[in-house]
């Protein structure tokens, strides 16, 4: 599939950054000559910023940040949000409400000023925005495992398990985890795009880590040093479009796996 | 619908807002360690003048005594005062608010309308090119990253191709009033409000296909068809309203969300808003107005949530017992 095939592109590309550019390129200080603001037709196949730095470089190194941050983000969600959704529809009643009224309020929150305000405290680092972006996010994932256990817990093989003797622990492992694996697995696909693209704006609006290139710093950096007004597309066009085929790439693999998982969707998602 | 569901509801969101009150006091506190040396960094200050600037800040007493000053200030709407200008921060905050709601509120309406009527199409002519077209489409631009597509919106129609004003609100040049001053702010109103819709159209167009995908589905419809109704008004007057529900929600909860999303997008197009206030902010970081801010948009989501909650239980009967 289309959304496949552009994944592993970018993966590739992620991992085999340091074979293909050298990353002297990518020194803030100009120890090269290149020309400061050339066209692709100029230099390069991406041309230059304006400290002559060449784009195709930092394109490829920063493919690797902006990856590692969305499925590291990803992870982190998924990881507290299962934990919850299963807690919270497993054992139901009050610790189950409480949980729940927990998810609500940071569902309220809204993401991006709670995401810059943590960001801002906790200062720029890799580190920090993956965890302010898994922080933020996991309140969605936890919501719809919740509803997947709730509905699992009242199968019959988990009352026939408990009338055995069965612990809480055991049922949780053996019985309901993995009925609710594939849906933690579709939910994960379809979370990272918005890790992705919570990334890239952090890290627009300055709060990503300064010595490392990601996607989102290209952006800010051709903002900043007024790549619009001089008309300089090659430097903000090629990391939009890095942001935006990954996002969709995954979108487009979540959906499927939610087809396959669930066969009634396949007519919803035509 | 009892009054009992709506007061349950109001009061519910009403423990959120304090929550997040709250919540934001400690939040900075993590922070601030020290405001009077934040404040006054690169001042020399006797031992006696910093006494007294501690004490002015209500700084000398215990975290629960601060706390308490910070619940009655914010119950006042004394939200602090700005780093970078020492402005009021409540003042700051409403002098920009108009600009930003004026964005976000004709950015939502459109992007809703829009992406609803697209997902009518898209949903009606299913697995038809139409369809193909529109949900790759709409795919596409949820993808995108919204600054983005300002970025590239700006360049090419402001830049390159001088249609549209780059930045602001007005032309700081001239001094018109009335209606030319309206006309001119629209101009400038343009790009921007074209990217915040483009950018969030593909939400209302998908869950709207979707939505009506589903509903399609359903017996009364099959009657209907048998009834001999013609599709075009099977279509509008029986699947399209039933359907609407989850859209309606949607679009109540994303005009508050939608709000604190614009930071980014305001910033490209320098639009004297909210969303601008927040960018500057964090150069410094400005904290007393990250904290108002925060708190201005937390209580306009939690306030649009409830909106959406209470016309969810309106329009869908079958809510309300829940």
């Amino acid at each position: 599939m289309v959304g496949l095939a552009i994944l592993v592109a970018a993966v590739a590309m992620a991992l085999a950054a340091p074979l293909l550019a050298d990353d002297a390129g990518l020194r803030a200080i100009n120890t090269t000559e290149n020309p400061a603001w050339a066209s692709p037709s100029e230099f390069g196949p991406l041309g230059t910023d304006s400290l002559g730095r060449d784009v195709m470089t930092q394109f490829i190194w920063g493919a690797r940040i902006s990856l590692l941050v969305g499925l590291a983000a990803t992870l982190l969600a998924i990881l507290i949000g299962s934990i919850v959704g299963i807690a919270a529809g497993f054992f139901g009643g009050r610790f189950g409400g409480l949980l729940m009224r927990l998810t609500e309020w940071f569902l309220v929150i809204p993401f991006l000023p709670l995401a810059v305000v943590l960001a801002a405290i906790l200062g720029p680092s890799v580190e920090n925005i993956i965890l302010v972006i898994g922080i933020t996010s996991w309140p969605f994932p936890a919501r719809l495992i919740r509803a997947q256990v709730l509905t699992l817990k009242e199968r019959d093989y988990v009352d026939r398990s408990r009338a055995l003797g069965a612990s809480n622990w055991h049922l949780m492992t053996r019985h309901i985890l993995p009925n609710v694996a594939p849906l933690i697995l579709a939910t994960t696909t379809l979370t990272v795009p918005i890790a992705i693209l919570s990334e890239a704006t952090l890290s627009f609006l300055g709060l990503g880590d300064p010595t490392n290139i990601s996607w989102g710093r290209m952006l800010d950096d051709a903002f900043e040093t007024g790549a619009i007004t001089l008309e300089a597309w090659w430097y903000f066009v090629p990391p939009g479009l890095g942001v935006m085929l990954v996002a969709l790439a995954f979108t487009l693999c979540g959906t499927a796996l939610e087809e396959i998982l669930d066969p009634r969707l396949r007519d919803t998602h035509g | 619908m009892s009054a009992r569901l709506v007061a349950g509801k109001v009061l519910g969101s009403l423990a959120t807002l304090l929550f997040v009150v709250c919540f934001n006091f400690f939040l900075f506190r993590v922070v601030e360690t020290d405001p009077v040396a934040n404040l006054f960094r690169g001042h020399q200050l006797s031992k006696a003048q910093r006494d007294e600037l501690t004490r002015q800040f209500g700084l000398d007493k215990s975290t629960g005594g601060q706390f308490v000053a910070y619940l009655e200030q914010t119950a006042t709407f004394n939200l602090g005062r700005s780093y970078t200008n020492n402005q009021p921060v409540a003042s700051e905050i409403r002098e920009k608010a108009g600009a930003t709601i004026a964005l976000v509120g004709i950015s939502a309406v459109l992007s809703a309308v829009l992406g609803t009527l697209l997902g009518i199409a898209a949903a009606w002519r299913r697995r038809t090119k139409t369809d193909y077209s529109i949900t790759g489409f709409t795919m596409g631009t949820y993808s995108m990253p919204d600054f983005w597509l300002g970025m590239l919106l700006l360049t090419l129609f402001a830049v390159v191709l001088g249609w549209f004003p780059v930045g602001g609100i007005v032309d700081p040049a001239s001094d018109a009033t009335g209606f030319a001053k309206l006309l001119d702010q629209a101009q400038h109103m343009f790009l921007p409000a074209l990217t915040l819709t483009v950018a969030y159209l593909g939400e209302y167009a998908i869950v709207m296909r979707s939505s009506l995908l589903d509903t399609m589905r359903e017996d009364y419809l099959v009657l209907a068809r048998a009834k001999g109704l013609r599709d075009v008004l099977v279509r509008n007057r029986h699947a399209v309203p039933n359907a609407l529900l989850p859209v309606v929600s949607l679009l109540a909860i994303n005009f508050g969300l939608v709000l604190a999303g614009a930071i980014a997008v305001e910033a490209i197009f320098s639009w004297p808003g909210l969303g601008l206030a927040t960018y500057e902010a964090l150069k410094g970081p400005d904290l007393p107005m990250l904290q108002g801010l925060f708190l201005v948009f937390s209580a306009s989501v939690i306030l649009f949530n409830l909106i959406a909650d209470l016309l969810y239980a309106y329009l869908d009967p079958r809510v309300r017992t829940a």
